[in-house]
């Protein structure tokens, strides 16, 4: 294993740890913001460390840029997506009490 | 190195079938469909590991996205028009009850025999193919297969999509729409900042298709998206006056494949039997104007009712023959 | 243990799974889910009756045949899916 692969494996491992982090939120957490949270933060991390490790081994420059990209969208579509569930959470939560 | 590659295999084999039980068994069903969604994203990596990309890429875009799309649009639908009081289910006796079981264990039992007894491993089509490549224009075997080698199940295949949109705008036809939810402003500026980038991938998508995974399918169900993006965004809202043009694009890709195939007859050929020098201007031909077609066919199948102006729904219906 | 064993029974648990559920499911909505079950499942199988142990290449008949498929089961499914939409309008007219 050269230095780099081991960098690489590394940073992979560690988003990894993330993503189960978030999880385990996604199972542990009360509510629906709560969960949001710990779901957007841990695997918006974690993402970021596996396209970092990814990135560091792809062969051409041209997939860096695609792994950059992918990375990109990904991260905008989940914040998006986010969004849109805690919006429609709210606003369930506005009918049933009024 | 082999050995961890089969605990993934493993796990995401156990990850597949738990996903399609959850699915089955969740009572909520907009949860059942998201379970579903991730199923068929989790049977899309697998297909990735039994080496057959084009298809993770199909099944992913068309299999799993478009069809998880059409099965929240008609939840939403179901859940907004409301009934009355929705009758109870009828309780299953028990005869019938252990008759189905029967039934699906046998036919299970038998599959599982006869995929037991299959010979794995080949010897498939895969020599044909691969002598055939040459004089098939294109350099990726699956797109050869596809437009060149089975061009007649293409065809079908683009007819059974036509056909679908025809029976839907029938079965919708005067149908009222179920009100569509506001999405709100982060919504609007997501749709306007991946439009392009939509366009662009899809746009690859079939242009690679003929060296590499990918081609008109695959780039015309990630263009639909595009379509699905500007109808819930309603940056785009159809109108009655709109239905020509859509016609025109249900049709187009049908119209070029038929007109490619039946054209290059001339000169002594079969129909499909493209002449050498011109397949692959051909084949990207077909399949660009295929690509259309197929775009916005899943997108109208998202929208559904034909857009009529919906007061006059009793009368006026003459002059609104489908093509 | 190889990927085609493993994803084999794989792909007939999951037809097995969309044929009871296609059977036993009352609600409509669910039952064309457990159709579009059984056809992932036929899809593992043609899959992986395609793979060929690397570095051979897979047979790409097999692989066109599914991405057919596909498309076909999504017009299937939403032809479906127009007429659960009919239906219910026109029930929830005549409760009305």
């Amino acid at each position: 294993m050269t230095p780099l692969e081991l960098i690489a494996g590394a940073l992979i491992a560690l988003g990894a740890v993330f993503f189960i982090a978030g999880t385990v939120g996604v199972l542990r957490f009360p509510d629906i913001f709560c969960r949001l949270h710990a779901l957007t933060k841990a695997d918006g991390l974690g993402l970021g460390l596996v396209a970092l490790g990814v990135g560091l081994l792809a062969a051409s420059p041209g997939a860096v840029v695609r792994i950059a990209l992918v990375w990109f969208f990904v991260v905008v579509a989940s914040a998006t997506c986010s969004h849109l569930i805690a919006r429609h959470a709210l606003e369930r939560a506005r009918r049933e009490r009024s | 190195m082999i050995d961890t590659m089969v605990i993934f295999d493993l796990l995401l084999a156990v990850a597949v079938v738990a996903l399609a039980v959850a699915s089955m068994t969740t009572r909520d069903m907009f949860a059942a469909i998201v379970l579903f969604v991730v199923f068929g994203l989790l049977s899309a990596l697998a297909w990735v590991r039994l080496s057959a990309p084009d298809v993770a890429l199909a099944e992913a875009a068309i299999g799993t996205g478009v069809t998880g799309a059409l099965l929240l649009r008609t939840l939403h639908h179901v859940q907004t028009v409301e009934r009355k009081a929705a009758p109870e289910p009828l309780p299953v006796p028990m005869g019938v009850q252990i008759a189905n079981a029967a039934f699906c264990g046998l036919l299970t039992l038998g599959l599982a025999a006869a995929f037991a007894g299959a010979p794995r491993g080949g010897p498939g089509f895969d020599l044909l193919v691969a002598d055939a490549m040459s004089i098939s224009g294109v350099d990726h075997p699956v797109t050869a297969v596809l437009l060149n080698f089975r061009a007649y199940d293409t065809l079908m295949e683009v007819v059974v999509l036509l056909a679908a949109v025809i029976a839907v705008w029938q079965i919708e036809r005067g149908l009222s729409d179920a009100p569509a939810p506001a999405l709100g402003e982060v919504w609007q500026g997501f749709a306007r900042l991946t439009l392009p980038a939509i366009v662009v991938v899809g746009t690859y998508l079939l242009w690679v298709g003929s060296s590499a995974p990918g081609g008109a399918f695959q780039g015309g169900a990630v263009l639909a998206a595009v379509g699905l993006l500007l109808l819930l965004s309603r940056l785009y809202v159809p109108r009655p006056s709109h239905r020509g043009a859509a016609r025109v694009a249900f049709v187009l890709g049908t119209g070029a494949f038929a007109a490619v195939a039946l054209l290059v007859t001339g000169g002594g050929r079969m129909p499909f039997e493209y002449p050498l020098e011109h397949a692959k201007t051909l084949i990207l031909l077909i399949e660009g104007l295929v690509t259309i077609s197929i775009a916005v066919t899943l997108a109208a199948l998202f929208h559904g009712r034909e857009p009529v102006a919906l007061p006059e729904r009793a009368a006026g219906t003459g002059g609104r023959d489908d093509a | 243990m190889t990927p085609d064993l493993i994803y084999g029974v794989t792909g007939i648990a999951v037809f097995a799974i969309g044929l009871v559920g296609a059977i036993v499911a009352q609600n409509r909505l669910r039952r064309v889910l457990a159709l579009k079950l059984c056809s992932v499942g036929a899809g593992f199988v043609l899959i992986v009756a395609a793979w060929r142990s690397p570095p051979d290449a897979p047979d790409p008949v097999p692989h066109a045949l599914v991405i057919t498929g596909i498309v076909v089961m999504v017009s299937a499914t939403a032809v479906a899916l127009a007429l659960i939409r009919r239906l219910h309008s026109l029930e929830a007219e005549d409760d009305a």
